[in-house]
């Protein structure tokens, strides 16, 4: 990795990365919100560099890090950083990135928890808990009857193992979020298949995060 | 699964039952998980390995002070004083030379430069130190070097889980903590510890850093993180030392790891990397806090 800090610097890069894989794109424009020690040593740590080179789809030992400011400009990328006051219950290094990639919009929480190990907290409303060592479906969909029912037998076919589950709603019978970490890679056929779903609004498939 | 381990008794049990070291116990644990074979872990670790090097090597070069003007050019120095004169330490060259493998990492690291996170970046200078001084010495090879650095990521895994590495959530000891027990029980194995030793280097190693606050001055990884990284290093050989001698601790590794997480859960927030506190307070601390580059509020 490239330096300084491991969770200020890695994580933080890690984790814009993450989002700007969940978006779908490098995004038109970014509000990147920092929280407790994120925000308070962030600027010796390179925190905000950071974030914003994971937002590029830099790794973590990408040496442009320290550049990506200049690099954001050159991409079109424009960015907003602030402090945000997440509550007390909030892990120290945490951030809340909001980004908007032409009609599509994002709104992520995650937490930079040591050593470069990450956990996205939150993907819009929804609770979510994706460490990205693992690759991770997210469906955002209808919440319907027979919704899990019909993606794990789709897995199922394929021969593709689950390692963790999780839908989250806001109310019901609206929209909700399902999260599923697969063992293995999704082949491409299994996502065309899941786009005839009616109920799936949208789908990213999040690659195992680059490593450090 | 039946290579997997939460805690150094589970280790244990293991690496008696199947009369393997703990880096023996660590990469059949990983090839366990199917990610990877052990042909490439073990190709991975070499590479980290020549990675920790470069990370020496490069900080070694270094003459100009970081941006922030807290470091630089201190590896160098020392390295010199290393070499030669009368000034030299009583215990020697290699004494010397270890800490300086040790700032340099930090060095690196302070110029946004390549280095390996063991565990973290902040401490990722003592595993290297010791282990190149190591190697040095007894003229070993990357091969024979970088095995070791198994047992380190085993003994690492356990506090992982039972603590945490991050300094913003539990203080220095966290990190360097980790990182000089984890080193403690890299260079045990490597001179031939038993898994029992390894544990015991690393009980010590790890109960003799606890307490340890996070207050880097104006936030940048640098002051007092980089002296630590060297000082630490010789912490590491000491606590091996004590191990292979049969010194045990007191405490075991297990429950040295709960009070790891305690004293971090407890530790005020001020001295958890915010730089609120400690030496990043002192009148002199206070002189390197950034102007801020991002505005306060939204």
């Amino acid at each position: 990795m490239v330096g300084p800090s491991s969770s200020h610097t890695a994580g933080a890069c890690r984790i814009g990365w993450a989002a700007r894989e969940l978006l779908g794109g490098t995004p038109d424009h970014a509000q990147i919100g920092l929280h407790g020690s994120f925000f308070a040593t962030g600027q010796g740590h390179g925190t905000d560099q950071a974030v914003v080179a994971g937002l590029l789809g830099f790794p973590p030992d990408d040496t442009r890090l320290k550049d990506s400011f200049q690099f954001a400009t050159s991409s079109g990328l424009d960015f907003e950083i602030h402090e945000v006051d997440l509550g007390a219950e909030a892990h120290p290094n945490s951030v809340q990135i909001h980004l908007k990639r032409k009609d599509t919009e994002i709104t992520i929480r995650a937490a930079s928890i040591g050593g470069g190990s990450i956990r996205l907290e939150q993907i819009d409303r929804f609770a979510v808990e994706i460490c990205g060592t693992l690759e991770t479906l997210v469906f955002w969909h209808a919440d319907a009857p027979g919704f899990l029912a019909r993606i794990t037998a789709v897995l199922a076919c394929a021969e593709l193992n689950v390692a963790s589950i999780r839908t989250s709603r806001y109310e019901r019978g609206e929209q909700a979020l399902t999260v599923i970490e697969i063992d293995s890679t999704v082949p491409p056929e299994v996502i065309t298949l899941f786009q005839h779903a009616r109920a799936i609004q949208r789908l990213v498939r999040l690659p195992v995060l680059p490593g450090f | 699964m039946n290579y997997q381990f939460r805690t150094t008794q589970e280790l244990l049990v293991l690496t008696q039952q199947h009369d393997w070291s703990v880096s023996e116990l660590t990469l059949k644990g990983e090839v366990e998980l199917g990610n990877a074979s052990r042909e490439e872990l073990l190709a991975k670790m070499l590479d980290y390995y020549s990675r920790m090097k470069t990370s020496v090597a490069n900080g070694l070069k270094i003459t100009e002070r970081s941006q922030s003007g807290l470091s630089g050019g201190d590896s160098k120095r020392l390295y010199k004083h290393s070499e030669g004169g009368t000034q030299i330490s009583a215990l020697g060259a290699i004494f010397e030379r270890s800490i300086a493998y040790g700032l340099a990492v930090l060095e690196t690291n302070a110029a946004f430069g390549l280095i390996v996170a063991t565990p973290t970046a902040g401490s990722a200078g003592i595993t290297p130190a010791c282990l190149l001084t190591w190697q040095e010495v007894h003229g070993a090879s990357d091969e024979v070097v970088s095995r070791s650095l198994f047992t380190a990521a085993g003994i690492g895994k356990i506090i992982g889980y039972g603590a945490c590495f991050s300094g913003a959530q539990g203080g220095c000891q966290a990190e360097i903590g980790s990182a000089c027990c984890m080193a403690a029980a890299a260079l045990c194995e490597l001179d031939g510890g038993t898994p029992e030793q390894v544990v015991q280097a690393s009980a010590i190693a790890l109960q003799n850093t606890l307490g340890l606050i996070c207050d880097p001055i104006g936030g940048y990884v640098e002051a007092p993180c980089m002296m630590r990284n060297g000082l630490y290093t010789i912490h590491a050989f000491g606590a091996a030392a004590m191990a292979l001698s049969g010194i045990r601790s007191m405490v075991p590794f297990d429950e040295v790891v709960g009070a790891l997480r305690e004293i971090g859960q407890k530790m005020p927030r001020i001295y958890k990397e915010t730089s609120e506190g400690g030496l990043a307070a002192t009148p002199t601390g206070l002189r390197f806090k950034p102007k801020p580059r991002i505005s306060p509020v939204p």
